[in-house]
């Protein structure tokens, strides 16, 4: 790529949660909600010895998007690892529940979530997963309604509960810089082995949970540019194309069938993860 | 992690608010908001144990006074949570948040 091309672009991995918020918005109509100024930081963090940020690494941001209500809900991936505890949990599951209630009482509000996210933060454990189960029920529940788009650009990219949140999205937009899984690549290290799984690999690793490797398998709906303009337009589509007729993780039955394709015995490539996968998930 | 607490002279309450950083590996935030008439505080939350003479010698030299004027800084309440930053990202940080203050952007 040339260089003029790549400093023309304005860059979304190198911006903060509050600034992707801010340029994912229409100009001028971003206000946050909970914000720094509020003070409600982690309880827990402080007292095992952790700095705090002032809005425990969540933003909430109303605005609107093309003109239409919207809330963008940004996980900072530079605190604590983007890891969602219960005040950061509660910020999103809450956002997102005001969003359904729009839509109940006729105010057509959309979301977008950003995932820079490691899943549960572990310091706080119960409270970030059961804050993680109020998310996804929230996801299922506003999805009825109006599309909910999840992002993930990197560099964190998206794993724990969180990717199961984001496998609810009606859309999910990934960079190539991005990653999504379950496990994070040093906890499957741990369980299973270096042999399995060599976290320290990085070819290795994005060959199966980087951004090109989802699309390719069809667990993302667009892979972006690290190019805040071309993801605008990205979000712009899927908005226009409305909710989904069927969302992707009601395909359960294809799932299961295409799960049912893997011969554990062996090691898999990514070339046959993407053989499998591609089949598609209707049942 | 440990907590400090400092004070300085300074000019009339700042005129907003303003948010610089993130509390990642080697970087802070800095909130800044307008303080009482006369008297700038400074309440530390930092990472890293035992820098407090670091910290002060840093201070003194950000909020005593403005150093290209020498006048007084408007007076400010700023809360710093740091996560092992270099004195020099600690000043940029500071820097950026009075600048915010100044452009009018308000937090």
């Amino acid at each position: 790529m040339k260089s003029d091309t790549l400093l023309q672009r304005h860059s979304f991995i190198e911006m903060d949660a509050r600034s992707r918020a801010r340029a994912l918005l229409d100009p001028d109509s971003m206000r946050e909600l909970i914000g720094p100024f509020d003070r409600i930081s982690s309880p827990w963090l402080a007292r095992q010895g952790i700095v705090a940020q002032s809005d425990d690494g969540v933003i909430v941001a109303k605005g609107t998007f093309d003109g239409q209500s919207a809330v963008v809900l940004g996980i900072e991936g530079a605190f604590q690892g983007g890891s969602l505890g219960e005040v950061g949990g509660a910020k999103i599951a809450g956002a997102l529940e005001l969003a359904a209630d729009d839509n109940r009482n006729g105010i057509a509000t959309r979301a977008i979530i950003l995932f820079e996210t490691g899943g549960v933060r572990l310091q706080e454990a119960n409270l970030g997963l059961a804050a993680i189960a109020e998310i996804h029920a929230a996801i299922v529940d506003l999805r009825r309604y109006q599309p909910v788009i999840g992002i993930s650009a990197g560099t964190v990219g998206c794993f724990g509960g969180m990717s199961i949140a984001a496998g609810l999205c009606s859309y999910l937009v990934l960079t190539r810089e991005a990653r999504l899984g379950l496990n994070g690549p040093a906890v499957i290290e741990q369980e299973a082995g270096i042999a399995e799984y060599d976290s320290r690999d990085k070819p290795f690793i994005w060959s199966f949970t980087g951004g090109q490797q989802r699309f390719d398998s069809h667990l993302a709906d667009a892979l972006v540019e690290d190019d805040s303009a071309q993801i605008r337009t990205v979000l712009h589509d899927f908005f226009r194309r409305g909710v989904p007729a069927c969302h992707r993780s009601d395909q359960i039955q294809g799932f299961l069938a295409r799960l049912g394709e893997v011969d554990a015995g062996v090691q898999a490539t990514p070339a046959q993860i993407r053989a499998i996968y591609q089949k598609g998930f209707a049942a | 992690m440990e907590t400090m607490l400092y004070e300085y002279p300074a000019g009339a309450p700042a005129s907003g608010r303003a948010l610089a950083g993130v509390v990642g590996s080697g970087d802070l935030e800095v909130l800044l908001e307008p303080g009482v008439e006369g008297l700038s505080t400074v309440a530390i939350c930092t990472s890293v144990d035992g820098m407090g003479a670091v910290w002060q010698a840093l201070l003194e030299r950000v909020l005593r006074s403005d150093a290209l004027t020498a006048e007084l800084l408007p007076s400010v309440r700023l809360e710093i949570n740091d996560f092992g930053a270099t004195p020099g990202v600690v000043r940029l940080r500071i820097a950026q948040a009075f600048d915010q203050l100044k452009q009018g952007v308000q937090a």
